[in-house]
């Protein structure tokens, strides 16, 4: 198990939270909250190993090109794939917008 | 030798000497109607029966047989001294291997037999009667839950044969995917995962732990020792309430405590 | 939302999606939620990856009106397993449920089993936390019923399989599995011969919610259906305590299995013939 951190520039916090998914097979819970104003920040705890720079790069991508909200972002990974991360992800984004 | 244990027959007859036998009830289990000191109490041991009509069930195992029967054996002191102001206490002497694997326990509902027991021994304790477990030798998972475990007060003798656990470590190693080595590694740095008794004395789960001389076959100071000790338990649960939450409190397992006070705060 | 309420699978709902089907809508209020971030003190330490809620959820509501504390368990975290946190918040909750009781609340418990037992890395405290279970379940059935559902997929099992049959009703599906033992844990134990983990007909002959149901060691056997479960939730509720408690009837049991020939190998239909004849 590894834990990493992440931040990235952001915008101003979202109002509301939420949490997706679960801690099960090939899935991970994505729990997000409010942060402070101007910086998005991740914390990772994954069983797997070495996956430092997939995480960069894949959170890298997603939030390419855009001013993500200021969020506190917690994830408690087991073994999802990209693919699974990035579904967790916007699922996430998408409920705290309809907030 | 014997291929099962016979600690717990052993305790329960030196304890129980001059006690009256209770029939009625399968012969794996022993049940006599004795004293402590000054105070009347039932006796109840789980004892191997190498012919037990259940074949998994031999050495001393709780299985179908056992776990009803100690209902029953439970149930009959709750009813003769339901109208009584002193309550009788029991005292569950408890060395019990395993809970009976078997394809016939399943197939009957060993889970509702156990939970018979489970439940007459809970409402004992509710009911006003003092109820002990008196950890002689294994106490093993859903045998120590259906024969023990809802006892007031924890009394273990401190002996390496003394031990609680929720599963024997080859299956624990097979089902967590580790090797029995490993699982003996992270046990030694990981309090609940310990096999001895000081580890589980360290969760706060006992009332006392106590040597003795010869665990296999008491001698009288030995007899002496566990007899008074079981009297102080039985008058301790007299000044305190009928929960159990005297076992609530040490260090190592702060977090039960902590669950429960923020449920509380935000009921 | 709207997504949640379109779906009819109850087995497909985790914990949480579960408990909010279950109350009245806009009643459930969730204790020591997620982000209060209560987790086990003792997974990490092994290199096991935490879950917020510890995978034991505990929502506050009302069922068809009357005030419940539901108990859900996440089988897909851990297998649904019981460690220290996750086991005091379903003892801590049915302890609060019985005080409430003492005080003129008629609080009642729905528990949603999705366990196999124990969790071993966590094991002595996660049985004691069992036996506390065990008792607050017996304390709070002498003022109102606490009802077992257990819908599938992981199925209930070890000592929670105790806290089944501790229960004043119990519900299962076709999905559901009920059992004291494991079938791999038993398969380890007693050998291939006596029980074949790998033969999953077999294994749900006599241990599935179907068999269960009709040897009376379940109360109702439900579709794998929301509307339907939360209807049978409800009146169990409605029905206030049972006439006669399924693990007080150590006479009624003994009796049947001192009828039964122990030496053939059992088989479900056996079960059913021994068991039956009280079903109303």
């Amino acid at each position: 198990m590894e834990t990493l951190s992440f931040e990235f520039p952001a915008g101003q916090p979202p109002r509301g939270r939420t949490l997706v998914g679960c801690v099960g097979s090939g899935d991970l819970e994505v729990m997000i909250e409010p942060g402070q104003a101007g910086k998005l920040t991740i914390k990772v705890q994954t069983s797997v190993n070495g996956a430092e720079q997939r995480w960069q790069h894949l959170f890298a991508r997603m939030f390419d090109g855009q001013t993500p909200s200021a969020m506190a972002i917690d994830i408690h990974d087991f073994g999802a794939t990209p693919g699974v991360v990035r579904l967790r992800l916007e699922q996430g984004f998408e409920e705290i917008g309809h907030d | 030798m014997s291929s099962y244990s016979l600690r717990g027959l052993h305790w329960f007859n030196a304890l129980s000497a001059g006690a009256k036998p209770v029939d009625g009830l399968p012969a794996s289990l022993k049940v006599a109607d004795g004293v402590v000191g000054e105070q009347p109490v039932r006796f109840i041991a789980v004892v191997a029966d190498p012919d037990n009509r259940f074949v998994r069930a031999r050495n001393g195992e709780v299985g179908l047989l056992e776990g009803w029967g100690l209902a029953k054996a439970v149930d009959e002191i709750i009813a003769a001294d339901a109208d009584k102001s002193h309550k009788r206490a029991v005292i569950a002497i408890v060395d019990v291997p395993s809970q009976a694997y078997g394809r016939r326990e399943e197939a009957l509902g060993i889970h509702q037999a156990l939970a018979a027991a489970a439940d007459s021994y809970a409402r004992a304790r509710l009911a006003g009667h003092a109820v002990i477990g008196l950890l002689v030798g294994k106490a093993m998972s859903g045998a120590f839950l259906a024969h023990g475990y809802q006892a007031n007060r924890l009394i273990a003798l401190r002996d390496p044969g003394v031990m609680v656990h929720a599963m024997g470590k080859a299956s624990a190693a097979r089902v967590t995917l580790r090797s029995v080595e490993e699982l003996e590694a992270l046990a030694a740095s990981v309090p609940p995962m310990a096999y001895d008794i000081d580890s589980y004395a360290s969760l706060g789960l006992l009332w006392e732990t106590l040597s003795v001389e010869q665990i296999e076959q008491p001698t009288s100071a030995d007899l002496a020792r566990v007899t008074e000790c079981l009297s102080l338990a039985i008058g301790d649960v007299a000044t305190s309430g009928r929960d159990l939450s005297g076992r609530l409190g040490a260090s190592n397992r702060a977090a039960s405590s902590k669950v429960r006070q923020l449920l509380r705060e935000q009921w | 939302m709207t997504d949640l309420l379109n779906k009819h699978s109850f087995v497909e709902l985790g914990a949480r999606q579960r408990a909010k089907a279950l109350l009245d809508t806009g009643t459930l209020r969730e204790l020591l939620d997620p982000f209060q971030r209560v987790m086990s003190p003792w997974l990490a330490r092994q290199g096991v990856v935490p879950q917020a809620d510890d995978g034991v959820v505990i929502a506050k509501g009302s069922i068809g009106g009357l005030p419940v504390v539901i108990a859900a368990i996440e089988g897909a975290f851990q297998g649904g397993s019981l460690g220290e946190v996750g086991g005091a918040k379903i003892a801590g909750a049915l302890e609060l449920a019985a005080d409430d009781n003492r005080n003129g609340i008629p609080t009642r418990a729905v528990l949603l089993l999705e366990t196999g037992g124990v969790r071993l890395q966590e094991a002595n405290l996660g049985l004691a936390a069992i036996a506390d279970i065990h008792a607050a379940i017996v304390d709070l059935r002498q003022y109102q019923p606490v009802v077992g559902v257990v819908a599938g997929s992981v199925g209930c099992f070890g000592g929670m399989s105790i806290a089944a049959g501790l229960c004043s009703y119990l519900l299962v599906t076709q999905e559901a599995r009920l059992g004291l033992n494991g079938p791999q844990v038993i398969e380890q134990e007693a050998g291939l011969e006596e029980y074949d983990s790998r033969d999953r007909p077999f294994i749900w002959s006599l241990t599935g919610g179907e068999q269960r149901f009709a040897s009376g060691l379940a109360d109702r056997f439900v579709a794998d259906d929301v509307a339907q479960i939360r209807q049978q939730v409800s009146e169990l509720l409605q029905q206030g305590l049972p006439e006669q408690q399924r693990s007080r009837q150590a006479d009624l049991f003994l009796q049947r299995l001192a009828r039964l020939d122990a030496e053939p190998q059992i088989d479900a239909a056996t079960v059913r013939d021994l068991y039956q004849g009280e079903r109303s």
